[in-house]
This record gives structure tokens, C-alpha cells and sequence, in this order.
């Protein structure tokens, strides 16, 4: 093992404990806010480790998964955050 | 082998960027702080990894592939930022006790569906009109630009 395959691991593991933490936040989230931005960062980190997987595998291919989630994953968090502020205006229409 | 060295360099950096993001969501105290770890720590880490993909495979491809990831993510981060944090701060999420807030930026984001409701009221009172009045109300309220002009 050369040491760009030990800084790859080592990089697998760090990426991996960001992710943890952010599911945990998503999980323990106590407003939905909380939890579309979970979910952001983790599409983010997930980025990473499309990065990290094409260093792997020797590979290219995997930078293409990483260009994806970026885009599915900005739509997702513009979707996630539209309903956020829609759901504020559908509620305040139904009490009023 | 320097070209390995420096590859390394990247790649740790980014992961170490990348779990600051994860544990900055998961420890602060605020749901605006939490969005300044990851949207700036996250997109730094995720960044440098790709930087360290391009200067890995150093090929065209590669590197214009790389680089359109990181021009995407550096493009999109505050514009998903600004979303989520104004839908948020609509929602009136709980801040700590220190965070300051502008005169008048409360009143102006958070009462606007109450605001909306006299100018219904003022609106064309015919029953005939008032279909079409409302879902044009609706397609108009996401932009910022109506009744934060109206309201004082």
C-alpha cells in the first residue's frame, strides 16, 4: 500500500464519520429545518465520497456519480425547503 | 511521487473538512449555525477532494469533470443556504439568545400570510374574479419583491 491508498482510507473514515453525524442529526433533528439540512450535508459529503471512490477504484466513472448527487441533490434540498415555507403559508391560510 | 504526496495532502484535508461539517451540525446550538458548519465546511471538504481527483487521474476529462462538480457546488451551496434559511426564519425556528435581528425583518417575514388576507379583502369583491385572483396571490407570494414594498 502506497500512501495515497492510507490518505484514501484515512479520507473514507473521516467522510464516513461526517455522515454518521449528520444522520444522527437527522434522526434527533427537532425541526423539519433541521433535518433538510441533514440531509444537504449529507448529499454534499456523499459528493466526497463519489471523489473518493473514483481514487479508489482507479476509476472515473465514479466522478460522474459525484456530479449527479450534486445536481439531485440541490433539487432535492430547493423541493425540501420550497414545501418548508409553503406548508408555513398553507397553515396560516387554513387558520385564518 | 510528489504528485501522490500532494494528492494525499488533498484528500486528508477534505476528509477532515468534511467530518468538521458532520460535527458541526451535530454540536451547535442553532439551526443557523449549523447551516454556516455545513454549507461552508461541507462544500471546502467536498471541494478539496475532487481538487485531489483532478490532480490524480490529470487528465482533460477528469479535471473538466472536476471542475464543473466544484463550480456546481461553490454555484448552488448559497442558493440551497438562502432557502432553507428563509423558510426557517419564516417558520420561526428557536435562535439562542444572542442572535440579532435587524428592525422590522420579523414583521416582515413572518406576518406576510396575514398581511395577504386585507388585500383579498380589498381586491375585486366578485365572485367571478376572486378564482383567478387567488391562485395569481399564490404564485406571487414566493417572490421577495411584492409586499415588503407594500407594507410600510
Amino acid at each position: 500500500m502506497t500512501v495515497l491508498d492510507y490518505a484514501v482510507l484515512l479520507g473514507f473514515v473521516l467522510v464516513i464519520l461526517g455522515v454518521t453525524l449528520a444522520t444522527i442529526r437527522l434522526v434527533i433533528g427537532p425541526t423539519l429545518a433541521d433535518r433538510i439540512v441533514a440531509l444537504d450535508m449529507m448529499t454534499v459529503q456523499l459528493v466526497a465520497f463519489g471523489g473518493l471512490a473514483a481514487l479508489q477504484a482507479r476509476s472515473a466513472a465514479f466522478l460522474d456519480v459525484a456530479v449527479v448527487l450534486a445536481l439531485v441533490g440541490f433539487l432535492a434540498t430547493v423541493c425540501l425547503a420550497r414545501y418548508l415555507e409553503r406548508r408555513i403559508l398553507l397553515s396560516a391560510e387554513e387558520l385564518a | 511521487m510528489i504528485t501522490e504526496l500532494i494528492v494525499s495532502l488533498f484528500v486528508v484535508a477534505g476528509g477532515i473538512f468534511c467530518f468538521a461539517a458532520g460535527m458541526g451540525v451535530l454540536r451547535l446550538p442553532d439551526l443557523l449555525l449549523r447551516m454556516h458548519a455545513s454549507t461552508k465546511a461541507g462544500t471546502l471538504g467536498s471541494g478539496l477532494i475532487l481538487v485531489a481527483v483532478a490532480i490524480a487521474f490529470a487528465e482533460s476529462t477528469v479535471i473538466a469533470r472536476a471542475v464543473a462538480a466544484i463550480l456546481f457546488l461553490i454555484l448552488t451551496a448559497p442558493v440551497a443556504a438562502h432557502l432553507i434559511g428563509r423558510a426557517a426564519f419564516r417558520s420561526g425556528v428557536p435562535m439562542i439568545d444572542d442572535t440579532a435581528c435587524e428592525d422590522g425583518v420579523t414583521e416582515a417575514l413572518r406576518k406576510r400570510p396575514a398581511e395577504r388576507h386585507p388585500e383579498d379583502a380589498t381586491g375585486p369583491a366578485t365572485a367571478h374574479v376572486e378564482p383567478e385572483a387567488r391562485p395569481e396571490a399564490e404564485a406571487g407570494t414566493p417572490a421577495t419583491g411584492g409586499a415588503p414594498r407594500k407594507a410600510p
